[in-house]
């Protein structure tokens, strides 16, 4: 691994975009950041700014208003980006799959490095996600 | 010209402060893990941010803004924080002595990181940014004034001399000027007044996160961004080795004396860190009426008490 890969692995800063969620994965996601699970002794951080970000956590079903804006947020973050879709409904669209305005689960709109599937998915289930993420 | 060179480069300046202030910025993330119950990051985690940043991430300049003046601020900024480092550091770490009235170079030297930050923000062309770039400047018009009466608070004590070695040399002699009840304001002072300069919790308004999505960094990414992580780190190693040398005596690197430098800066970072996390973010509005109001006039008592010796 050579050095500049090493960096990047150990500082992923983590933004988070949350389309038309029902808040269970946004909750969760918060839960990785508290004292329980940290992930800021893997080097992660929520930044405020997508301008800043390494990784683009995305959840909630993405319905046709969220696309242009997801899209539009994609093509603003500094490359190399890994997107992680999380819960059911950013993996397959889950229960809103068959829906009126659904637009595609996340990996028909912008390419998609790691799947965290649930509805929600654990804490626990977020972090191996992100192991694997880091292993690959 | 080669030993301005390596002062400015190596030892005491770019190099070696940023080494040291990333370190301490990693003191600082681990202090805050530790009071929150977390454990917090590696020790190496400031220099991989830093490269990572230099070295893996993509530039992205902002369409509608000046792309020159947005590019050559962080550089500015971090020129402007080494010189500052520099002038500080030479005479604190007994290399040179400095020369007579390096403390109100010192004192503007300080204000280039936070103006460039101001002209990067508005050269973006980012609402946001506009917006933390004018709080920024609120905050700076504000803290200002405070410093330098800290400053005048300092230089009278010292019996009328501006020049920081000899400010050093005086306390070595005489105690320290936070022994007495006049110094011990001025320290809380100017702890103050650094928290302000590094924009940490409590005056952190300019690049409010959760507000308005880092406020003046809005636009910034990779190698403009680490420059400004860098300027970042040298300001938060020097501001408390300044606070120390005016107030404190200084830092002594002779036998076990480098332990007790060592705790000495370490227990201002753990101030500043103390504060920054058991403290809300106040408005622009209220943290102007701090400085302008209660901390001038604390310097305004701290200056009265020392002319009567106190």
């Amino acid at each position: 691994m050579g050095f500049k890969e090493l960096c990047f692995k150990k500082s992923l800063w983590l933004f988070h975009f949350g389309g038309a969620s029902c808040n269970n994965c946004d909750i969760e996601i918060l839960d990785c950041l508290t004292p329980r699970f940290d992930v800021e002794r893997f080097g992660m951080l929520l930044v405020g700014s997508v301008r800043h970000a390494d990784v683009l956590l995305v959840n909630g079903s993405i319905n046709k208003r969220d696309k242009s804006r997801l899209l539009e947020i994609y093509e603003q973050a500094p490359k190399p980006i890994l997107v992680v879709a999380i819960g059911a409904c950013g993996c397959t669209g889950g229960i809103f799959a068959e829906g009126n305005t659904f637009a595609g689960p996340v990996d028909k709109i912008i390419p998609v490095d790691a799947y965290i599937p649930g509805c929600p998915p654990k804490p626990e289930a977020i972090l191996a996600g992100v192991v694997k993420l880091l292993n690959k | 010209m080669a030993e301005q060179l390596f002062y400015f480069l190596i030892y005491p300046g770019l190099l070696f402060a940023a080494v040291i202030g990333a370190l301490l910025s990693w003191y600082d993330r681990k202090v805050t893990a530790w009071v929150q119950f977390r454990k917090g990051p590696p020790l190496l985690q400031p220099f991989y941010d830093f490269f990572k940043l230099l070295l893996v991430k993509e530039t992205i300049l902002p369409k509608y803004g000046s792309k020159g003046v947005f590019l050559s601020a962080p550089i500015f900024a971090v020129f402007g924080a080494t010189i500052a480092g520099v002038f500080i550091l030479l005479p604190l770490l007994g290399v040179e002595t400095g020369f007579k009235g390096d403390i109100i170079v010192i004192f503007y030297l300080l204000t280039i990181p936070s103006l460039t930050y101001i002209i990067g923000a508005l050269a973006s062309g980012n609402p946001l940014a506009a917006i933390g770039g004018s709080r920024e400047m609120k905050l700076i018009l504000s803290y200002e004034l405070t410093f330098l009466l800290v400053l005048a608070g300092i230089i009278q004590k010292a019996g009328m001399t501006i020049s920081f070695s000899e400010i050093i040399s005086i306390q070595t002699l005489n105690g320290a000027f936070a022994g007495s009840i006049s110094g011990i304001i001025l320290f809380i002072v100017f702890v103050f007044c650094i928290q302000a300069k590094l924009a940490l919790v409590p005056f952190d308004a300019p690049e409010a996160e959760t507000e308005i999505a880092d406020g003046i960094m809005i636009e910034y990414s990779g190698t403009p961004y680490a420059m400004i992580k860098l300027a970042k780190y040298i300001m938060f190693f020097i501001l408390p080795a300044f606070l120390i040398g005016l107030l404190w005596k200084g830092l002594n690197f002779e036998g076990i004396n480098i332990l007790w430098s060592i705790l000495k800066i370490l227990f201002v970072v753990l101030l500043l860190t103390l504060i920054r996390n058991t403290n809300p973010r106040v408005k622009i509005k209220q943290a102007i009426r701090y400085f302008v109001v209660w901390m001038n006039l604390l310097a305004i008592i701290a200056i009265v008490l020392s002319y009567f010796g106190l």
